[in-house]
């Protein structure tokens, strides 16, 4: 019972740190990409290549005034951004990472807990999520913040149906609601996955679901709520300092909440593509050892004057971790961790290249688009699932 | 451990109930029901229906909820000012309320004399299998004449709105 909640306490602080540290770092990662995309260098005068910018960053919101304007309701406009912070940070409990390990000889699940109803947890704190920004954008007292807040409100209503029910179309499959369990379900390799298995593969739903997951995300092509050639900056116009962070934070939180679930979902969790046997744990150590070979290439024939010792530095960095993936102790926790994050990551540069290349749609268009298009395709797909698993079971 | 737990959210519960009928402000009656749902919530997740307790969550504190708040938003519903109380109510309310919540408790102790206590993990059946099986064997018949319902409510309210759109 002591060791439970010892090994519960370290996990607790693992997943923490290790999710605050990656939410600083998406904002660079996400402020880089676009950067590039526009082809322009993007943060690049703290620390090499901008590394440090998140901190610089999180200094200049924690040093900023904290202004609570005259005319707010002060309990609502103080709570709305615990709201939503605290329900977007609440999710991470439930997502499994990877399967069991042993650390001093004692045997844990690389996951902080698993509910029999996980995935019917997530749904609902994400669905209390809205609270936060809509008290946020009435308790301002604000019309920009009251019309951002209202939009969102009717924006995160309308894409959860269609996000239940493409939900609900792998659960069939697998045949049950723990997310553990989910991914245990789709083990082998990529033809077990959600998004590929048979009876009817998941395909439509997958797509359903990420399109749901970016209005309910509030990111780019629907992010209405903050729209600022419209509503200046729409549910957090009256936010300053760390409460305004925290609304920041919790939009990338709820990104990377719903780019797990979609992992787990549909992508088969820590599952590689394909089975060991065939020289699946040697794609890490092939990636980062080419990384680290043209890192320090280009450290070799630097570009820029700071290249010639940041360059050759995250070259050794990189090939070291590619010798850390080669060692067998290690493969059993660090090859799932390696899987679940790749598809995790490349599910967020999506979220990330799409806000760079879409314009954001119309209001009426968003809305139709969600109950004429999304719901009714959604609940095909639904019942072609069901009859095609009903069928074949 | 569960006994402590009942009593904190049945207490946060009953303070919620209560604050939702004193807040003047529509708004903050409101945020006091979804922390009654809420706590009803952990009540049914004590008793061991995780299922019955996560779609509490979902569809009363997550979507019926927001409606609520949406809507009052949407009409910017300000304070209400409390004006002439009669004077019946002030003098009986009180003796009244204190009648009722004993003539409660007294039939609750006559019908389950002997009523042992619930403890954690002395049901099982709550889980999403046991809710789906006993929905689609058992009470087919209610679920579907409940399902009928819904579906006339959404009709109607698509036939009204459109009575006030022509």
């Amino acid at each position: 019972m002591d060791s439970f909640i010892v090994i519960s306490l370290i996990k607790v602080f693992v997943v923490f740190a290790v999710l605050m540290t990656t939410l600083a770092y998406l904002q660079w990662v996400e402020r880089k990409v676009i950067a590039h995309i526009q082809v322009r260098p993007g943060p690049y005068r703290v620390g090499p290549h901008g590394l440090l910018q998140p901190l610089a960053d999180v200094i200049k919101l924690i040093t900023k005034e904290d202004l609570v304007p005259p005319y707010v309701n002060k309990t609502f406009y103080l709570g709305a951004p615990f709201i939503a912070i605290t329900m977007a940070l609440l999710s991470i409990a439930v997502i499994p990472f990877g399967p069991t390990i042993t650390v001093a000889g004692h045997e844990t699940w690389m996951q902080l807990t698993d509910l029999n109803i996980g995935v019917l947890f997530v749904l609902a704190v994400s669905s209390m999520g809205v609270y936060g920004i809509a008290l946020a954008g009435w308790a301002s007292n604000n019309k920009y913040a009251l019309l951002g807040a209202l939009r969102s409100s009717a924006q995160m209503i309308s894409y959860e149906l269609p996000m239940s029910l493409a939900i609900a179309a792998p659960l069939l499959i697998s045949n049950t609601l723990s997310l553990r369990e989910l991914v245990g379900a789709q083990s082998g390799s990529i033809l077990n996955w959600n998004i590929l298995h048979g009876p009817f593969p998941q395909i439509f739903s997958f797509l359903i679901f990420l399109i749901a997951a970016f209005a309910e995300t509030n990111r780019v092509p629907f992010d209405l709520p903050e729209a600022e050639n419209e509503l200046v900056a729409g549910f957090h116009t009256e936010y300053s300092s760390m409460k305004f962070a925290s609304f920041f934070m919790a939009e990338y939180a709820n990104m990377i909440t719903v780019c797990s679930m979609a992992t787990l979902l549909f992508l088969g969790g820590w599952v590689a593509p394909w089975p060991a046997r065939y020289g699946s744990s040697l794609v890490p150590v092939v990636i980062f050892a080419i990384a680290g070979i043209v890192a320090l290439y280009h450290g070799m024939n630097p570009a820029r004057r700071m290249d010639k010792y940041t360059l050759p530095a995250f070259g050794i960095i990189f090939l070291i971790v590619a010798a850390v993936f080669l060692l067998p102790i290690v493969q059993s926790w660090l090859l799932p961790l390696f899987w679940f994050c790749a598809k995790t990551g490349g599910l967020l540069f999506v979220f990330i290249w799409i806000r760079g290349t879409l314009p954001r749609f119309r209001y009426d268009q968003l809305m139709g688009f969600t109950w004429k298009f999304l719901f009714p395709v959604a609940m095909l797909n639904l019942l072609v699932t069901g009859l095609l698993v009903a069928w074949f079971s | 451990m569960d006994v402590i737990l009942f009593l904190v959210f049945a207490i946060i519960a009953v303070v919620c109930a209560i604050n939702v009928v004193v807040q003047t402000h529509p708004i903050s009656s409101a945020i006091s029901l979804i922390g009654v749902m809420g706590s009803l919530a952990v009540l049914y997740l004590l008793l061991g229906a995780e299922f019955i307790a996560a779609a509490q969550v979902i569809v009363y504190a997550g979507a019926v909820m927001v409606l609520f708040i949406f809507v009052i938003m949407l009409l910017n519903a300000g304070e209400e000012t409390r004006h002439g109380r009669s004077i019946m109510v002030q003098l009986l309310g009180v003796p009244l309320l204190i009648g009722l919540l004993g003539l409660l408790a007294y039939f609750v102790q006559r019908l389950f004399p002997r009523s042992d206590s619930v403890h954690f993990g002395g049901f099982t059946g709550g889980t999403a299998l046991a809710i789906g099986r006993a929905l689609f064997t058992t009470y087919l018949l209610q679920f579907e004449v409940t399902s009928i319902l819904i579906l006339i409510a959404i009709v109607g309210a698509i036939v009204l709105a459109r009575k006030e759109l022509d």
